[in-house]
């Protein structure tokens, strides 16, 4: 209630103390940078806010993340696109942080910069072999198949081996199992790429390996992914027996975790239903557990290609608080394999000006505040600089996450804009100053219209392959459209 | 949520004019959308989704009408309405009649009541969690599927007589019931993770 009322009379406070309008960037067009906008139109009445993205597509990881079989969990574009309509809003498309506009530009220009640009980065092993030809992380294979334009000319091989190998259990690690192994005459009518699905009805893979360091208690997916991969038509699921009985440590951790529970029963049912005898040419996934991967091995035949993955088996040790990593035994196993895919999380870039933790891979911030250093020192903030979603809390969660990210972020920005007017704040350029600047230095920004153009193109490209679209997949494309 | 206020009049006529449309189902849950469907305006998607509300709630059918449809052709102008109340996460209560046959999702969307609902009804989000205030109406609700359990998983704030919106459907016997919208949280991982105290 408390919240509420101060919400209300902080959001009133700004707008008459001060005679000018609140002037708002969010950088980045996903769920974050979404609900961002959305909260802060509504929160304050008199508030322009102008959301820029380095792509002329808007939305984020729900264009180039969920994956193309996932089609409702894309219907919340319908609630971003009446945000971006909204007459206080403005989408700019084609502006990168960093080359069209600094961040220190942004902070001049506007009262609140939200920095919400997400991680388009990965964690990486730092193990041998890294680099070999055949290795790349999920998120690069995701944004392919999801026509991403930078990634439309990833070096993907399909057909040199029959079997892959997926680091990591969470939803991406599994949503890479099912794009690789559904039958590709299902994704033929999804909004998958036409080069990925032109690529997977020619690929030869037919057994994918999910291995994680921990055990099946541990395992980070959900429900719902876990279901969907074990219902795949003609999919032999392989799980070991002997991998799933809990400690009584696991017993505890899966008590007051529904999510771990539901998973965990999934599996273990998947494990008694045993695999029944693959015909042959028939598609397996297998479930791994407790193998960390040591060093990547090299072909002998191709050299500077992977051949396999030399892991270490592993057990759970307790290092105290109730945590409990996955520690090597000093035995080893190798799987052959000839294409790897790294699904251990993605990772946020800095950019120039912008405090940055190198170690967690977020922008420190406290409630969205961002902080002048990593020293945790709350006192020493970055005035009228906030960040939501990945770049705040790491690369966690959904969709709906956000939305209780960017109510914080929002809460935040209030309390702090009714300190700011009570000591006279002065105008800001905002969205005039955006567009004098990006037109000085020849930028080619992308409105919302820009966008309406390309996804009508794409919806009538797809309705000729009975699609719900067909993705423009290359700057050229997009770029021609949207300046048609 | 940004809504702008529509006229009850509006509503039910669209709700006239769009009653035969149907949305068929697949066997993968995917939904044909028509062309262009994200120009719609808020309260005519809002009818379409209540359709597709039926088709869920009646799983075995591929098209299948609403009973809210049914209830509607008899042409009749007292249509058979339940009370609801909803208390939103700062405690004021709203008390709404809600025709039967309809979600409590839409219904709340009717009245400008803030629940997210950001699949819009398709079970693939936990944003338009509700509490049943009162367990002798959560008992009245038929068991939630597996496929509605997936999505209260990831819900926020989730409690024992916790349910989807999107799937409360109304019905007689829950005349009276009281739904609480769910205050934020700060612990936002879906992972089991607990956010260490700062």
């Amino acid at each position: 209630m408390a919240i509420f009322q101060a919400r209300t009379w902080l959001s009133r406070s700004f707008s008459t103390l001060s005679s000018h309008p609140l002037r708002v960037c969010v950088v980045g067009s996903g769920p974050a940078g979404f609900y961002t906008a959305e909260k802060m139109l509504k929160a304050h009445q008199e508030a322009e806010v102008d959301i820029i993205d380095r792509l002329p597509t808007p939305f984020g990881l729900v264009r180039s993340g969920v994956a193309p079989d996932h089609p409702e969990t894309k219907i919340v574009i319908n609630q971003f696109s009446r945000v971006a309509r909204h007459d206080r809003c403005s989408f700019f498309g084609n502006v990168t942080l960093g080359s069209s506009v600094s961040l220190l530009e942004l902070r001049e220009l506007y009262h609140v910069v939200v920095l919400a640009y997400g991680a388009e980065s990965d964690r990486e092993l730092g193990i041998p072999g890294e680099d070999l030809v055949g290795i790349h992380s999920a998120r690069e294979f995701v944004w392919w198949y999801n026509g991403h334009p930078d990634c439309k000319n990833l070096d993907l091989d399909l057909k040199n081996t029959d079997t892959a190998v997926i680091l990591g259990q969470g939803n991406v690690a599994l949503d890479v199992a099912r794009i690789l192994l559904r039958p590709a005459t299902e994704l033929a009518t999804t909004d998958i790429a036409s080069h990925a699905l032109a690529a997977l009805e020619e690929s030869s893979i037919r057994k994918v390996y999910l291995v994680g360091r921990r055990g099946p208690v541990q395992a980070a997916c959900t429900a719902k992914e876990l279901r969907e991969v074990l219902g795949i038509k003609d999919l032999c699921i392989h799980l070991q027996e002997a991998d799933l009985p809990k400690t009584p440590k696991d017993e505890e951790e899966i008590k007051n975790n529904r999510i771990q529970r539901r998973v965990y029963e999934l599996l273990s049912k998947a494990a008694t239903t045993g695999p029944s005898h693959p015909r042959s040419g028939q598609r397996e996934l297998h479930f791994v557990f407790f193998r960390k991967p040591d060093r990547f091995l090299e072909s002998d035949e191709r050299r500077g290609h992977v051949s396999g993955v030399h892991f270490e088996k592993t057990v759970l040790k307790d290092v105290g608080d109730g945590k409990r990593i996955a520690v090597g035994t000093g035995q080893f196993e190798d799987l052959e394999c000839g294409m790897v895919l790294k699904s251990i999380g993605y990772k946020s870039v800095p950019v120039d000006g912008l405090p940055f933790d190198h170690q967690k891979g977020v922008v420190p911030n406290i409630r969205g505040r961002v902080l002048h250093d990593t020293s945790g020192d709350a006192t020493l903030l970055e005035e009228g600089l906030y960040v939501c979603g990945w770049l705040k809390r790491g690369p966690t969660g959904i969709i709906a996450t956000n939305l209780y990210c960017a109510e914080e972020t929002v809460v935040s920005i209030s309390e702090d804009l009714n300190l700011l007017a009570s000591k006279a704040s002065l105008p800001k350029p905002g969205r005039e100053g955006l567009l004098h600047l990006l037109d000085n230095r020849k930028v080619k920004f992308m409105q919302f219209s820009a966008w309406e153009k390309i996804d009508s193109t794409e919806t009538r490209l797809g309705s000729l392959k009975n699609k719900p679209r067909d993705k423009l997949t290359t700057w050229e494309d997009l770029l021609k459209v949207a300046r048609e | 949520m940004l809504v702008s206020k529509v006229s009850r009049a509006g509503i039910l006529m669209l709700r006239g004019l769009s009653r035969g449309k149907l949305t068929p189902i697949t066997r993968a849950g995917y939904i044909q959308r028509p062309y262009g469907q994200y120009l719609q305006p808020w309260f005519e998607r809002q009818t379409e989704t209540k359709v597709f509300q039926g088709s869920i709630f009646l799983k075995h059918h591929n098209f299948s009408t609403t009973t809210t449809a049914n209830a509607s052709e008899e042409g009749s102008e007292k249509e058979e309405t339940i009370s609801v109340t909803f208390v939103d996460k700062d405690g004021e209560e709203q008390h709404i009649k809600v025709p039967i046959g309809m979600s409590m999702l839409e219904a709340a969307h009717e009245n400008d009541i803030e629940l997210e609902g950001a699949c819009e009804g398709s079970l693939a989000c936990s944003t338009c969690h509700v509490i049943v205030m009162d367990v002798e109406y959560y008992n009245k609700l038929e068991d939630p599927a597996d496929e509605e359990n997936d999505m209260l998983d990831l819900a926020f704030g989730l409690t024992e007589t916790s349910r989807l919106g999107c799937q409360v459907i109304a019905k007689p016997e829950l005349d009276g019931i009281r739904l609480a919208i769910p205050a934020a949280t700060r612990n936002f991982a879906v992972d089991g993770y607990v956010p260490k105290p700062h």
